[in-house]
């Protein structure tokens, strides 16, 4: 009798957790080298931590380089649909890769989530049922620091980004929010590092501030020479132009920038707490925003993964869509593009108490703040 | 367009002038005297910067960094000479532009072995930080002051090398008549051997003058080789002279025309496509230049041949 019962007992306890045991291959494709590293690196380890901290033995991931090209990236994940069948695509970090492998992805019928770029297309017409965006829409922090520079009253501001779907983006979000005077509007070349013609322009403008969108090495590049000009006009820019990764690099020309961005090192909630401290224990350096936004799609995953399987495609889509899983940014919301409807935070770069560079959180200054796009998306 | 800006901007094109001209000098002397291809420079401009890069990471000093650099692209020069390029010499074009190609390939993935696929970061040396008042209200970097006059320097001890010395005498000689040299008895190899690594030598200063501006990558070199043959086609191959002016004319032409042109066409279409076809027109700009220069001149400036 025992016997039986027992028997059951562990028949039914085998048969609960076959539900969750339903494998899922994950191909993450994102830089491992040159310039842009730093952010594909960030993005890689924020991932690995979310599936190690959840034990989960059902995430499988291959990792690839696609070395900031686009027809490279374009062949991985050719390559990943093919042979390696995986279920979900994830990892990409700009948006020319973003735009060249994601529509081609959901329309073989995988899963897209993106732990960075966001670009407008993809959040408004050619949005995808597919295609979920974890991180936030491209404008979406450039168009925080408009509304930040517009409400500080400053008057006349430079602007530059470099010449590709987000920068494009980046310029068009800083500009709906802010309404002063633009003295100056430039695109530079992306993977430019020498900005010797473009600082010249700026010291020339009597701009009251400088508006910088330039990730990874671009952005290095431009912060050291910018110090090195005598130039004395304040910059600030989107998270990305002082996130973790590069602000070693960039060194104390950095220090007191104000940058906008959905999270910080020290946004206080429990999870980002765990999350911080598990990164740096793991991986000996503070997270930068590319990790929290790759640990949160990693948590994602994991929760869709552990309420449907990923072969029922429509009931793992509404598991992604549900979002039920504790996010580093505290609340946690998909809109009807399957883009984030978050708060935005005015961040400076300080010295903390180890005398390492990174950011603190001065202001919220938007709260649950969608992009412009969804109104466009058919969903 | 005030002043200041143009002074400033006719001064970054030189700065991109001169690190040019340190790249086009070796490459135009190998070509020059060796009739020598080599699509490897690229990799010693590389190797210099990454050397510059470790020994100021281990020492602390820059200017250590910098000797490295000088030292450690001229072995890397001497070796490859000594192993690869030597038997190129009797080949076609053809084959000297496989062979070095293969070598690119190599170096940078022996680079990227070493050191990684992050970019390594230098620390301009505090001796040469921050800008200086220039007269005409100007405020230039004195690093990249510090670039141009390092550059013309190494011009004139160049010019003063090939017109006042022995070696510099083998060398216009060699120019001139390859086999005449051979068989009045000079002993080509080792001439050979040292030109090839002082080439490499001035790349590799150059990529470390650069690295510490910019960044130190895998691949750092290539984007800039293309414009140094640019530049020793302009100036005529095997001429000091030639490589200098045709690298100053590229410098100021590039930055110049992406400077000028994309305010000439934002009031047309607007600056997110001003800035891409103004970027575009600008990278044409210095090939309609060298078509046009070679239309009257065919072969360069200041050709030391024929």
């Amino acid at each position: 009798m025992i016997l039986k019962l027992a028997a059951t007992a562990i028949a039914l306890a085998l048969g609960a957790s076959a539900a969750y045991a339903e494998p899922v291959k994950v191909g993450m494709i994102t830089t491992l080298s040159g310039g842009g590293a730093g952010l594909g690196v960030d993005a890689r380890d924020g991932f690995m931590l979310a599936v190690k901290l959840s034990g989960s033995k059902d995430i499988e991931v291959i990792t690839e380089d696609d070395a900031m090209k686009p027809e490279l990236a374009v062949q991985i994940a050719d390559k990943m649909i093919q042979s390696d069948k995986v279920d979900v695509l994830t990892g990409i970090i700009w948006s020319n890769l973003a735009m060249a492998v994601v529509p081609n992805a959901v329309a073989q019928g995988k899963f897209y989530l993106s732990p960075n770029a966001g670009p407008s297309p993809l959040a408004g017409a050619k949005c995808d049922k597919n295609y979920f965006n974890v991180a936030y829409q491209n404008d979406n922090f450039h168009e925080a620091a408009g509304n930040y520079a517009q409400t500080e009253g400053i008057k006349k501001m430079f602007i530059l980004a470099p010449n590709y779907p987000a920068g494009t983006d980046s310029l068009n979000g800083f500009k709906r929010f802010y309404k002063g005077e633009l003295v100056g509007e430039l695109y530079t070349k992306l993977g430019q590092t020498d900005y010797a013609a473009e600082i010249a322009q700026i010291r020339a403008s009597g701009a009251d501030s400088v508006f910088f969108f330039l990730p990874g090495g671009m952005g290095i590049a431009f912060m050291k020479q910018y110090a090195q000009s005598g130039v004395t006009i304040p910059v600030m820019g989107p998270g990305f132009s002082f996130s973790q990764d590069v602000l070693g690099a960039i060194g104390d020309a950095a220090l007191g920038a104000k940058n906008t961005a959905s999270w910080s090192p020290d946004l206080d909630n429990a999870k980002n707490k765990e999350f911080v401290d598990a990164f740096k224990a793991e991986y000996n350096r503070i997270p930068s925003i590319y990790a929290a936004q790759a640990f949160d799609t990693g948590n994602l995953l994991i929760s869709a993964a552990s309420k449907a399987s990923v072969k029922d495609a429509d009931a793992f889509r509404a598991a992604l869509a549900a979002a039920e899983f504790d996010s580093v940014r505290g609340k946690f919301k998909f809109n009807t593009n399957h883009h984030p409807i978050q708060d935005f935070y005015v961040r400076e770069v300080i010295k903390n108490d180890e005398g390492v560079l990174t950011n603190k959180i001065l202001a919220k200054t938007f709260t649950d703040h969608a992009d412009a796009y969804a109104q466009d998306c058919k969903l | 367009m005030p002043t200041a800006l143009i002074v400033e901007q006719l001064l970054n094109g030189v700065q991109f002038g001169i690190m040019l001209f340190l790249m086009a000098a070796g490459l135009t002397l190998i070509f020059g005297v060796m009739g020598l291809i080599n699509l490897a420079h690229g990799s010693f401009y590389m190797v210099g910067a990454f050397a510059c890069a470790a020994v100021a990471a281990a020492t602390g000093s820059f200017w250590l960094g910098l000797v490295a650099s000088l030292a450690a692209a001229a072995a890397l020069g001497a070796l490859v000479e000594v192993t690869v390029i030597r038997r190129l010499y009797a080949r076609d074009h053809l084959d000297q532009v496989l062979a070095t190609f293969a070598l690119i390939l190599i170096l940078s993935e022996a680079t990227r072995w070493l050191f990684g696929s992050f970019p390594l970061y230098l620390n301009i040396p505090p001796l040469l930080g921050g800008a200086v008042a220039l007269p005409g209200g100007v405020q230039y970097p004195i690093y990249r002051l510090a670039i141009i006059v390092a550059g013309l320097a190494i011009g004139v001890g160049l010019y003063l090398l090939i017109a006042k010395t022995r070696l510099g005498m083998r060398i216009r000689a060699g120019e001139s008549d390859r086999e005449m040299i051979g068989a009045l008895g000079v002993d080509i190899r080792t001439l050979y051997t040292v030109l090839f690594a002082l080439g490499s030598a001035l790349a590799g200063f150059a990529g470390a003058m650069v690295g510490a501006l910019q960044s130190v990558q895998v691949g750092m070199g290539e984007p800039v080789l293309i414009l140094a043959f640019v530049v020793i086609v302009i100036g005529g191959i095997g001429s000091i002279k030639g490589a200098f002016v045709g690298a100053l004319v590229v410098g100021v032409t590039d930055t110049m025309g992406r400077v000028l042109l994309p305010p000439l066409l934002a009031a047309a279409i607007g600056p997110a496509q001003a800035s891409g076809i103004g970027g575009a027109l600008a990278s044409m700009s210095i090939y309609i230049v060298m078509a046009l220069i070679l239309a009257f001149r065919p072969r360069g400036l200041f050709s030391a041949q024929g």
